[in-house]
């Protein structure tokens, strides 16, 4: 049984594909898979899931100002800005996809 | 005999003796980076000399004058940090990492950026956007990673010790490939404040050394809570050195699980002969009754926790706010799909498809928390092996360094590379490679000891005890 519809989770991923490399990577990742498919023979009833070794909860601080870094810091690093924003390509819905 | 084969150690005491300067020895690991590290067909433990001016803030302190080299996720102020991806080259990072801040407090001289598997994705440094690097013991052969550079430049003698980053592996398996010292230590031990994240409930920073005492100084200097890394534990640290004083192991009881006894390789299994007889020999318990029945199903479910953790952090690689952005894009959202289809390498593709998708809807359930609950058996079972031991021992890795090429085919293969090393990531707790034997080809081969967590130092012990013995 196929596991992934590859260009569904793609488009999740924000991740373009040739349809070349979507055939490519579709058979490595069912391989990959099929191997993880093994948990599903560990009894785990009644076990909690860890998400984290430590038992850590929420850790808080005071909430004080600090500084931080100036617009003009940040922005320097952008590969495109224009006045204190980053810049983007145009955001329209797209009906083509 | 140049002073870029000394250790740290012994660069301090021939700088309080006055027989070497700092400025000699910089010298020295700069002449021998340029000379056995110059290009792609070399080594190529380094991605880059030119921006890699040593940069130094303090002249006194216990690393006063000690060239130390960084895996390239692990930020200065003001360099480049790229996670050997195109998606990051010319990124200049505007802070530094507090353990670059550390280290420049403890008087060590920062020095040259090592290469690394892209996003620390990798068992061989093959996946690196600036080519492979080399195994300073065979060139033919890989030298392990992720922290891949790291091993190389300190096993070549192109730097005194470095820093590296463990995941799944990627301190101790370049470490054991390349015949050095690397330790994981345990989650929270060191703040992360500053490396560029893979999967946040694994990753930690650890040091890379020519020996176990080298290790144990870096560590001291780096170690400890961060009010910036709000998963850094409030731990004290101990003087790591001091557990270096006594090297009889004797009232220390050393585990041999099981489970590891059967399906080794020959390499492996002339290691732990020889290992054994090592531990018992300083006097050392060897206790072969202890079990870890849940350890063998470690590499699936780090193949869905890892992926699903990066995917997640690997999001802010957008193409809006630093790094590479895909040029002509019609809208939104194809500047995002261009930008990440071109900034990605394979393997960083591979594991955010797998991420994405275990954590997508219907498939949320099945895998990600099914992972997340073997994981917590994996972590009993350590649990309840160290109220009987002190110290876990297996090898770092199943074989000596494999050959370039050999594993990249086929991903999976690739990643059952990692089966002794993973297990300790998810439990979270520490674990150190050292060279424990050489191979029937004459390749080192890396021993590992686990601890629970905080039991750096139990570590070291036993690690420095066994390097003794072996001289």
């Amino acid at each position: 049984m196929k596991h992934i519809d590859l260009a569904h989770v793609a488009r999740l991923a924000r991740l373009r594909f040739s349809d070349e490399e979507l055939k490519k990577y579709e058979a490595q990742v069912e391989e990959i898979l099929k191997f993880v498919d093994q948990l599903k023979a560990v009894n785990v009833e009644g076990i909690e899931p860890t998400s984290h070794p430590l038992k850590l909860s929420n850790v808080f601080r005071e909430d004080m100002p600090a500084p931080a870094f100036s617009v003009e810091e940040v922005l320097k690093r952008a590969p495109r800005s224009r006045g204190r924003f980053f810049e983007v390509p145009k955001i329209i819905e797209d009906k083509t996809r | 005999m140049s002073l870029a084969q000394k250790t740290a150690f012994q660069l301090l005491e021939l700088y309080r003796n006055k027989k070497a300067s700092e400025e000699e020895a910089l010298t020295d690991v700069v002449s021998a980076v340029h000379t056995k590290d110059r290009d792609t067909r070399s080594i190529h433990a380094y991605i880059d000399l030119e921006h890699s001016t040593p940069l130094q803030k303090q002249v006194s302190g216990p690393l006063a004058g000690i060239p130390i080299a960084l895996k390239d996720n692990i930020c200065v102020e003001g360099r480049e940090a790229t996670c050997a991806s195109e998606i990051l080259k010319g990124f200049v990072s505007p802070y530094s990492a507090t353990v670059v801040e550390k280290l420049l407090n403890a008087g060590a001289v920062i020095f040259g950026r090592t290469n690394m598997d892209e996003f620390a994705f990798g068992s061989s440094c093959e996946t690196s956007c600036y080519g492979p690097t080399r195994n300073p013991r065979d060139p033919e052969r890989v030298p392990g990673g992720s922290s891949g550079g790291s091993a190389a430049c300190v096993a070549d003698d192109t730097a005194i010790a470095s820093l590296g980053s463990d995941t799944g592996g990627s301190i101790r398996q370049p470490a054991a490939f390349c015949g050095v010292v690397g330790m994981k230590p345990t989650y929270g031990r060191v703040s992360r404040y500053g490396l560029i994240a893979f999967a946040s409930s694994l990753d930690q920073i650890g040091p890379i050394t020519k020996d176990v005492r080298d290790n144990a100084l870096l560590l001291s200097v780096i170690a400890g809570h961060d009010s910036k890394d709000s998963t850094s534990a409030n731990v004290s640290v101990p003087d790591y050195l001091k557990a270096l004083e006594d090297t009889k192991l004797s009232g220390m009881k050393i585990g041999y699980p099981l489970e590891i006894q059967k399906d080794l390789t020959p390499d492996a299994a002339k290691l732990m002969t020889e290992a054994v007889k090592i531990l018992e020999k300083k006097g050392a318990v060897i206790d072969r009754s202890i079990t870890l029945p849940h350890t063998k199903y470690a590499v699936n479910v780090y193949y869905i926790v890892a992926p699903s953790e990066a995917s997640s952090n690997l999001a802010r690689f957008d193409g809006v706010r630093f790094g590479h952005r895909a040029a002509a894009t019609a809208n939104l959202l194809s500047m995002y799909e261009n930008t990440r289809g071109h900034g990605f390498g394979a393997e960083a593709k591979r594991r955010i498809i797998l991420g994405t998708y275990s954590l997508s809807s219907g498939y949320y359930d099945a895998y990600y928390v099914k992972a997340m609950k073997v994981r917590t058996l994996i972590k009993n079972d350590f649990d309840e092996a160290f109220k009987k031991v002190d110290a876990i021992l297996m090898p770092t890795a199943p074989s000596a360094a494999f050959k370039l090429g050999e594993k990249t085919k086929d991903p999976l293969e690739m990643y059952l590379s990692d089966i002794y090393t993973i297990s300790a990531n998810l439990a979270g707790i520490p674990a150190i490679s050292i060279p424990g034997a050489l191979s029937e080809g004459g390749l080192p081969l890396g021993l590992q000891f686990l601890a629970k967590p905080f039991a750096e130092e139990t570590l070291y012990k036993i690690a420095h005890s066994y390097e003794e013995a072996l001289k």
